[in-house]
């Protein structure tokens, strides 16, 4: 369904973001999800992710290069789109139900972001960030993905231009060309293929996005900026990643109610749709009703995000801590409902709990992000 | 969207309004009245009857105007029945001399209403109802009894409907009238409730005398008319905007603030994640007032009555334990018969208890899970074995 976004009421007394869809996202949604259910269906995914190379980069090329989705926070002028959250959010949401393995969140989402917040109008960070809006090459953020915070982000240490130390659990480290490495000395760009950069993958609960710990033993790289712009740069792409990431866990969740609601039409059993007993009734109906929440929730976060609104980092704490419970909990249902089949490999069910789960600790878990909220709202802990 | 009707021509009529009535030295129900004939009570009803067929979402100028100027209000607590659930059932089935006679008191506060549904044998299963009204002449006869009747102690009319063919299924053979409730045979009997006061009644209808004048929608089709009802009651969203902490975690969180000694670790965790529901709750509807906005009114705002009604039972519950020594007293036990339901001027006790209405009232949250169900997610229906039966041949 297409939406025309509303004009604004005269006299709006609150300031409000749209939290409904424009038809140009509608047509981007209809972009990303036909190239999705052709590039990425459930067997794929899964065949995918058992491969030596998690990534499909047709699938990636397709998304990032020919749709133009990985420009999309990119100004024009910088090579990118021009476009905002609210945009990239839509992808997010058909990325989220698809679990496509592609490093859309990490790499044109976070490390765009931190690049971006540099605000450098030429040099080698304009140079990547053109590289990464075209889809060219990938950037990785080497903070643990669990970090909610830049003082959360374990510096490595730089003396002289070397760079020395180890980071866990980064989120597509492994397939990234760059890595962006807070260091006790600023920012510094580093190549994978550098010498003295050692990236080991890490079995990971989340099979469609893959973590590795990055070991750094005297490596050179770029400094894209000094520590006092490092911080501020590191936190604004964790907060958007983490108000982007609430539009990914909408998709997941949507998925597995759309699912949910599909198989228990047509499964049977005491010669009825199972369905049709209202104890599932009801709790997918509650389902709806926590999506129906989250939406408006991760629309929001999208849209503060996009106005530069000083309640953005409220709204984006506000969306992940509702909507990183909605996705794990319409996961789990989405197993428990499928019954055996829900528990089975081929069925890609466990994917989305998988990645649900992974998701409620990526940029800080529910409970940290209500430790945000006490904070910006004055309800202090005892 | 194409705007047809301006803010600023609203404007301009609401000023007028304000410049021929000063709210200071204007009678309220004569300024209310005059807000009536001018069309800016509800403007989105049709020109005569208290509207300007304009755009529902204008509304929010004349409010904001209005009470910039310190205009009376027609205090939409106190006749909330007749305002979300009465007026738009005799808007859309009402001939126009109902719609005369009864659309303007009924805006203006002068004629409270209320709404004679619920019997003691069907609830959730409203259509299973057995008050019967019999065909006299011009007029009906109705016996039967109400039951839960919010307001009938204050309600000048009532809405009714009652059974008038026992032999077709039940929900063919149901009329749907209006109710005067000063007539002879209508007794209303106090029924107290939880909260210790009587909100609600029982109500005896005994051989009360109905012109057929004052039937809403043809004889035997009342189930379709308690449709439009039903859909009112729910979906009472108006698209007004609630502010942060607007609904009952504004009381809670003002407490918390104001008195640190109350503060505990378990507390803290459940109060956050309420006031999280409670902002994301408040979201939702304005994407739902966005949608209307838009015209394009999705099925949510049937749902939100669900959300809504889970929040002010936790949430004050969590402010009675809160309270702690203080959440174990009430404030008065004393039987009264309130003319509305006051949620922000009694005290935590009274909210807890006051709240657990809210998932009965206005139909169960079991009964709208159902709905949500089987008409937005479109899963099979539950069994039915009172479809095609004779209500008289129903099993009671
Ligand atoms: C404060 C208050 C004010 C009210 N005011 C009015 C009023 O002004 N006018 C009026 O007409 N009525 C009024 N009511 C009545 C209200 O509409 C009914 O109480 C309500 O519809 C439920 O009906 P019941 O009480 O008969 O419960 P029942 O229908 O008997 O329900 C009992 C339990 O069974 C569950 N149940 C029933 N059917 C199903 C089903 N199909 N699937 C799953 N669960 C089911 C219900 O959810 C409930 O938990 C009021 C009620 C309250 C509490």
């Amino acid at each position: 369904m297409t939406a025309q976004t509303p004009q604004p009421a005269q006299d709006e007394p609150i300031p409000m973001p749209v939290l409904l869809y424009s038809e140009d996202e509608e047509d981007l949604r209809a972009a990303v999800r036909a190239l999705l259910a052709d590039r990425a269906d459930a067997p794929g995914v899964i065949a995918r992710v058992e491969s030596d190379t998690p990534y499909d980069p047709r699938l990636w090329k397709a998304l990032a290069a020919d749709i133009g989705a990985a420009g999309l926070l990119v100004p024009e002028k910088l090579g990118g789109q021009g476009a905002s959250y609210r945009e990239a959010a839509v992808v997010l949401e058909e990325l989220g139900r698809s679990v496509a393995p592609v490093p859309y969140l990490t790499s044109s989402v976070v490390a765009t972001e931190v690049l971006l917040a540099l605000a450098a109008q030429d040099g080698p960070v304009v140079e990547l960030l053109g590289e990464l809006a075209a889809g060219r090459r990938t950037a990785a953020l080497a903070v643990p993905f669990s970090a909610p915070a830049a003082d959360e982000a374990q510096p490595a240490s730089a003396v002289t231009g070397r760079l020395e130390g180890t980071v866990t659990g980064v989120a597509d480290a492994a397939t990234a060309d760059v890595l962006l490495v807070p260091t006790t000395d600023g920012l510094y760009a580093v190549e994978t293929s550098a010498d003295g950069v050692t990236v080991e993958p890490l079995v990971a609960l989340d099979l469609t996005r893959p973590l590795a710990t990055v070991v750094l033993d005297g490596a050179t790289g770029v400094r894209v900026a000094d520590a006092a712009s490092a911080v501020p740069a590191v936190g604004r792409g964790l907060l958007v990643g983490a108000g982007l990431l609430a539009s990914e866990q909408l998709g997941i969740a949507e998925w597995c109610l759309t699912e949910t609601v599909r198989y228990t039409r047509e499964r049977h059993q005491f010669n009825r749709p199972v369905g049709s007993f209202q104890s599932l009734k009801h709790r997918m109906a509650q389902l709806w009703l926590e999506i129906v929440s989250a939406r408006a929730a991760a629309r929001n976060a999208a849209g503060e995000l996009a106005t530069g609104s000083p309640d953005a980092p409220l709204a984006v704490a506000v969306a992940q801590a509702y909507c990183s419970g909605v996705a794990v909990h319409a996961a789990e249902e989405c197993v428990q409902l499928h019954g055996g089949i829900g528990m089975t490999w081929e069925h890609p069910a466990h994917l989305y709990l998988k990645r649900a789960k992974a998701d409620s600790i990526a940029y800080g878990t529910a409970g940290r992000h209500r430790e945000v909220i006490a904070e910006l709202v004055e309800l202090p802990a005892p | 969207m194409t705007v047809t009707f301006p803010a600023a021509e609203i404007r301009r009529r609401t000023r007028e309004l304000l410049a021929a009535h000063p709210p200071a030295t204007t009678d309220r129900t004569e300024f209310l009245k005059a807000r009536f004939d001018a069309g800016l009570a509800w403007i989105h009803y049709p020109v005569g009857l208290g509207g300007l067929d304009a755009p529902r979402f204008l509304q929010h100028v004349v409010d904001s105007e209005l009470a910039e100027a310190g205009a009376p209000d027609n205090d939409p607590r106190r006749i909330g029945i007749g305002l979300g659930m009465a007026a738009p059932t005799v808007l859309r089935y009402g001939t126009d001399e109902q719609k005369e006679r009864f659309l303007r008191p009924l805006w203006v506060g002068e004629e409270v209403w209320c709404q004679l549904f619920s019997e003691p044998g069907a609830g959730s299963d409203l259509a299973a109802l057995g008050t019967r009204a019999v065909r006299d002449g011009d007029s009906w006869v109705v016996d039967g009894q109400k039951v839960w009747t919010s307001s009938a102690h204050v309600a000048r009319w009532a809405i009714l409907i009652a059974r008038t063919d026992p032999d077709l299924p039940k929900h063919r053979g149901i009329s749907y009238f209006i109710c005067d409730m000063t007539d002879p045979g209508v007794e209303v009997r106090p029924l107290r409730q939880i909260t210790g006061e009587a909100e609600f009644n029982e109500v005896f209808l005994t051989g009360v005398r109905i012109p057929d004048s004052r039937r809403l929608g043809p004889v035997g089709d009342g189930w379709k008319v308690a449709q439009t009802t039903l859909m009112n009651e729910r979906v009472s969203i108006g698209g007004a905007r609630i502010p942060r902490e607007g609904g009952m975690i504004g009381t809670v969180a003002r407490t918390w603030r104001e008195r640190p000694e109350l503060r505990t670790h378990d507390l803290h965790q459940r109060l956050l994640t309420l006031w999280v529901e409670a902002e994301v709750a408040r979201l939702s509807g304005e994407r739902l007032r966005q949608q209307l906005m838009a015209g394009q009114p999705g099925p949510e705002g049937s749902a939100m009555k669900l959300a809504f009604a889970r929040l002010n039972q936790q949430i004050s519950g969590l402010e009675v334990e809160l309270l702690g020594e203080e959440g174990l007293l009430y404030s008065d036990w004393t039987m009264n018969r309130p003319e509305l339901v006051d949620f922000t001027g009694r005290d935590a006790g009274y909210r807890y208890l006051r709240s657990k209405g809210n998932s009965i009232e206005g139909g169960t949250s079991e009964v709208l899970l159902n709905i949500v169900a089987e008409r937005v997610l479109g899963l099979p229906p539950e069994p039915r074995n009172d479809k095609d039966v004779a209500w008289k041949d129903l099993s009671r």
